[in-house]
Formats: structure tokens, C-alpha cells, sequence
């Protein structure tokens, strides 16, 4: 691997020697992300690949493709959104298949270590704030520059994660009740459709003892309301156990709605809510899904397994939001 | 009948004997996975403990709730969709007790520790 990014490498940043420390992150069959060192005179430089190995080009459902992640990379760092900044999109000349090369952004993604340890006590009370910020500037984004992305609403979102859930052919009482709830408080197309990040949460946001140092994983974007990313973001699976501070286990939405209102956007506090309660369904969705995979294969995982095991803390979730017991 | 040991009480010596023995020798991924796997044989040991009793309490509050009988996954198939035709509602007497049970119980198995469940199991002893 390292032999040729080091081809890639040198084809593009002046200077380089070579790689070094290559190693891969993450990722399933059709998506990978590595680590590794540029070796250039002046020092190391660190990067990240995110690529689709040859043969596993097209984009699946719901995903934006690597294209168009770079793309909104590249847009949100010129906008002051922080962002890692894109280096080099692949070429078919680099043999790495399709996918772009990155800074790497030195910082912290694991909630638990965000909401918990020491050195990130400064930053937690800022976080809320300046995710609103963060995500005003997404919002922001002039859509005609924006690469071609769906366009979702949320009858259209409830649709596909009905058909999902009537897929997996397991009955859900809890689930039947939130699809109702959903359906009867749709608030309709928004006014304005802008860029919605689509996976505005902890995990993919890097975080540092100064505060969000980058937004990544631009992989679910669309086009919709942007109340959605503000739902996303305070949905109680994302708050790791500090339950009573909905954005992230570490801000209030008061703190969230100034920092996107002092960018000059405003809050729909109604249909943040809305989008809370379908992202908390979704979320048992997916974990629902994720049981669907173990089983069906090929990642016959403990990992996957247990996480179908967690579509019930939704289900306790959505009864807290819709049917709360006045405790 | 099945002869003693029970499955839970053996399942959890599994789990135990990963936990005390297996553990400290352990780092790196496998430490990770290792941790998975207790967790798995955990949650079959509490599912071992409690599925019986309530299983039972929800078939008895489906019957009645729905006024007939059949097995457990019948009854919330049944459940489910009168839910989704909005025959049944938050307004249907003993709907939502019976789905706030439904799903403690349910986090009493998988997840414990989930922190909006011990909340409510607060509520619940107050």
C-alpha cells in the first residue's frame, strides 16, 4: 500500500520522498479509510485516504459517493467551516480507485472520551455553541455550487424508513407508534432546502481541547431541511449517558439555536423536534438493520449481533419523547 | 426434564471465567472482542433469568388489551398493525402502560445500564 500512495504521492505533492505509516482505519468492503505520513524535507505530513477499491465504484443507496464528499469537503473548508482540507482527489492514473486524499486532523472522535476525560473539560461547555455555528455555515453553502446530491423531504424519508422497517418483517409496536406520530406531524417541505449534512454527530466531528477542529464523514449529505441536522444531533443515542443535555451529552439546544442564530440563520425549535423523534426511529432502524446483516452475512460479527440488541434503547427513547410518564 | 446446571447458571460461569481469568491476559482488538463476548453471554444470562416471567406478564396484558387469545408473536403482529391502521392509539386505555412494560422489560435484558432506563427505573420505585 504504502509503495502506491508513494507513487501517488509524488505525482502531486512537490517535494514528497515517500509514505510511511500506512495504516487502515476503518471501513467495510466497499469503502476504506487509511492513515499515513507524507515523508517530505520539511516533515511529516499526515493524511487520510478515503477510497473504494477498483470494482466497488458505484455508490450504494443512500450515499453521496466519494466524489461529491470531496467536493463538499472542499467547499465547507473555503467557507470556514472546519474541515480537513482535500489534497488530492484520485485518478485513475493513481491505481487507488476512486476516493480522495485528505489532511489528517489531529483530535479526538470517541464520545465517551469527549464527555469524560479531562482535557476536553474547557471545550465541553463551548461544543453546543459552536456546532450551531458550524452547522449555519453548512447551511450556508451556496446550493447552486453544491455537487448533484438527492433531494429529501421528510414524507420521502418516512417512506423509505417504513419500507425499511416493514422489510425486516419483525413486529415493533413501539416502531408502528412513532411511524404514526410521524406521519400525523409531518411539517411538509420546508421553505428553504439547503445543504443537510445528514450525519451531524459525535463520531464525526473531531473535537480538541480548543473545540470542533473538523466535520467529517460527508457520506449521507442531501438536499433538505436543515432543521434535520439540528434533530440529528440532539438524539438521545448521541448523548452517551449524559442524558439531560441533548446536543451531544455536553450542551443544552438553547446554546446550539444562539450559535446558529448568531450566524444569522434561524431555528424552526418545531421542527427540530420532529427531526429528533424520526432520527431516534431511524436510529433503531438501523440497528435493526445491522441485526438483519449478522445474520444474513457475510460480517457474522458479536459486534453486530449486540448492536441489534440496541434497537430497544430507541424504543424506550421514542416512549420518553412521545408518551413521557410525567416523572 | 433437563438435568442441573441451568443453561443461566452456566452461561454466566462462561462469563465469568472470561471476565476474571481471560481478561488480564488479554490486549489490543482481542481485548476489544473479548469484551463483546462477555457482554453477549451477560445479556443470554439476564435473558435466561427473566424471559420466562415476562413473557408471561406480556401475553396476559396483549389478551387482554386486544380481547383475544393466540401466541405472543401473533398478538404483537396484531399489535402492530391495529397501531398502524390508528385503530389503537396513546388514547387506548392501557396501551401505553403496556408498551412502557413491554420495552422495560426488554431493557432489562439488553441494556441495563442504558442510561434513560435507569432514569425511568428511578421513576418507577419513586
Amino acid at each position: 500500500m504504502e509503495e502506491v500512495l508513494g507513487r501517488s504521492v509524488a505525482s502531486w505533492c512537490r517535494g514528497a520522498t515517500g509514505v510511511t505509516n500506512a495504516v487502515r482505519l476503518s471501513g467495510g468492503a466497499s469503502q476504506e479509510t487509511w492513515s499515513f505520513d507524507i515523508q517530505h524535507p520539511d516533515g511529516l505530513i499526515g493524511a487520510i485516504l478515503r477510497r473504494a477499491p477498483q470494482g466497488y465504484g458505484a455508490a450504494p443507496g443512500r450515499a453521496a459517493g466519494l466524489d461529491a464528499e470531496a467536493r463538499l469537503m472542499q467547499l465547507a473548508y473555503d467557507a470556514g467551516v472546519p474541515s480537513p482540507r482535500v489534497l488530492h482527489i484520485l485518478q485513475p492514473q493513481d491505481d487507488l480507485g476512486t476516493g480522495f486524499v485528505m489532511a489528517r486532523v489531529e483530535g479526538e472522535t470517541i464520545a465517551r472520551k469527549i464527555l469524560r476525560d479531562e482535557k476536553f473539560a474547557n471545550a465541553r461547555p463551548l461544543l453546543a455553541r459552536q456546532l450551531g455555528k458550524i452547522a449555519a455555515g453548512i447551511h450556508g453553502l451556496a446550493v447552486s455550487e453544491l455537487p448533484k446530491l438527492r433531494r429529501m423531504t421528510a414524507a420521502r424519508e418516512l417512506a423509505e424508513m417504513e419500507r425499511e422497517y416493514r422489510g425486516f418483517d419483525w413486529p415493533r409496536p413501539v416502531f408502528e407508534l412513532a411511524l404514526c406520530w410521524l406521519a400525523d406531524h409531518d411539517p411538509g417541505p420546508s421553505d428553504e432546502v439547503t445543504l443537510v449534512h445528514g450525519d451531524f454527530r459525535h463520531g464525526n466531528l473531531i473535537i480538541g481541547p480548543d473545540g470542533v477542529r473538523a466535520v467529517l464523514d460527508w457520506e449521507l449529505a442531501h438536499l433538505g431541511d436543515p432543521m434535520e441536522d439540528l434533530g440529528w444531533v440532539c438524539v438521545n443515542s448521541w448523548r452517551f449517558g449524559e442524558i439531560d443535555k441533548p446536543v451531544g451529552g455536553f450542551g443544552t439546544r438553547e446554546e446550539l439555536f444562539a450559535g446558529y442564530e448568531a450566524a444569522g440563520r434561524r431555528v424552526d425549535a418545531k421542527r427540530v423536534t420532529f427531526w429528533e423523534v424520526m432520527g431516534t426511529l431511524r436510529w433503531g432502524v438501523m440497528c435493526c438493520g445491522m441485526m438483519q446483516r449478522f445474520r444474513i452475512g457475510p460480517d457474522h460479527s458479536m459486534e453486530r449481533a449486540m448492536i441489534g440488541r440496541r434497537a430497544s434503547e430507541t424504543e424506550i427513547d421514542l416512549l420518553r419523547l412521545l408518551a413521557p410518564r410525567g416523572n | 426434564m433437563q438435568d442441573e446446571p441451568t443453561p443461566e447458571e452456566l452461561t454466566k460461569a462462561v462469563a465469568d471465567f472470561l471476565r476474571n481469568d481471560i481478561t488480564p491476559q488479554i490486549s489490543g482488538h482481542h481485548a476489544f472482542k473479548l469484551r463483546v463476548a462477555i457482554n453477549v453471554l451477560d445479556l443470554v444470562t439476564r435473558q435466561l433469568k427473566l424471559e420466562q416471567g415476562s413473557d408471561a406478564a406480556e401475553l396476559a396484558r396483549l389478551s387482554k388489551l386486544l380481547s383475544m387469545q393466540g401466541s405472543l408473536g401473533e398478538l404483537n403482529r396484531v399489535l402492530a398493525d391495529q397501531i398502524a391502521k390508528g385503530e389503537l392509539d396513546l388514547q387506548t386505555p392501557g396501551l401505553a402502560e403496556h408498551l412502557w412494560q413491554t420495552t422495560m422489560d426488554k431493557l432489562a435484558v439488553d441494556q441495563p445500564n442504558y442510561a434513560s432506563y435507569k432514569r425511568e427505573l428511578g421513576a418507577d420505585g419513586d
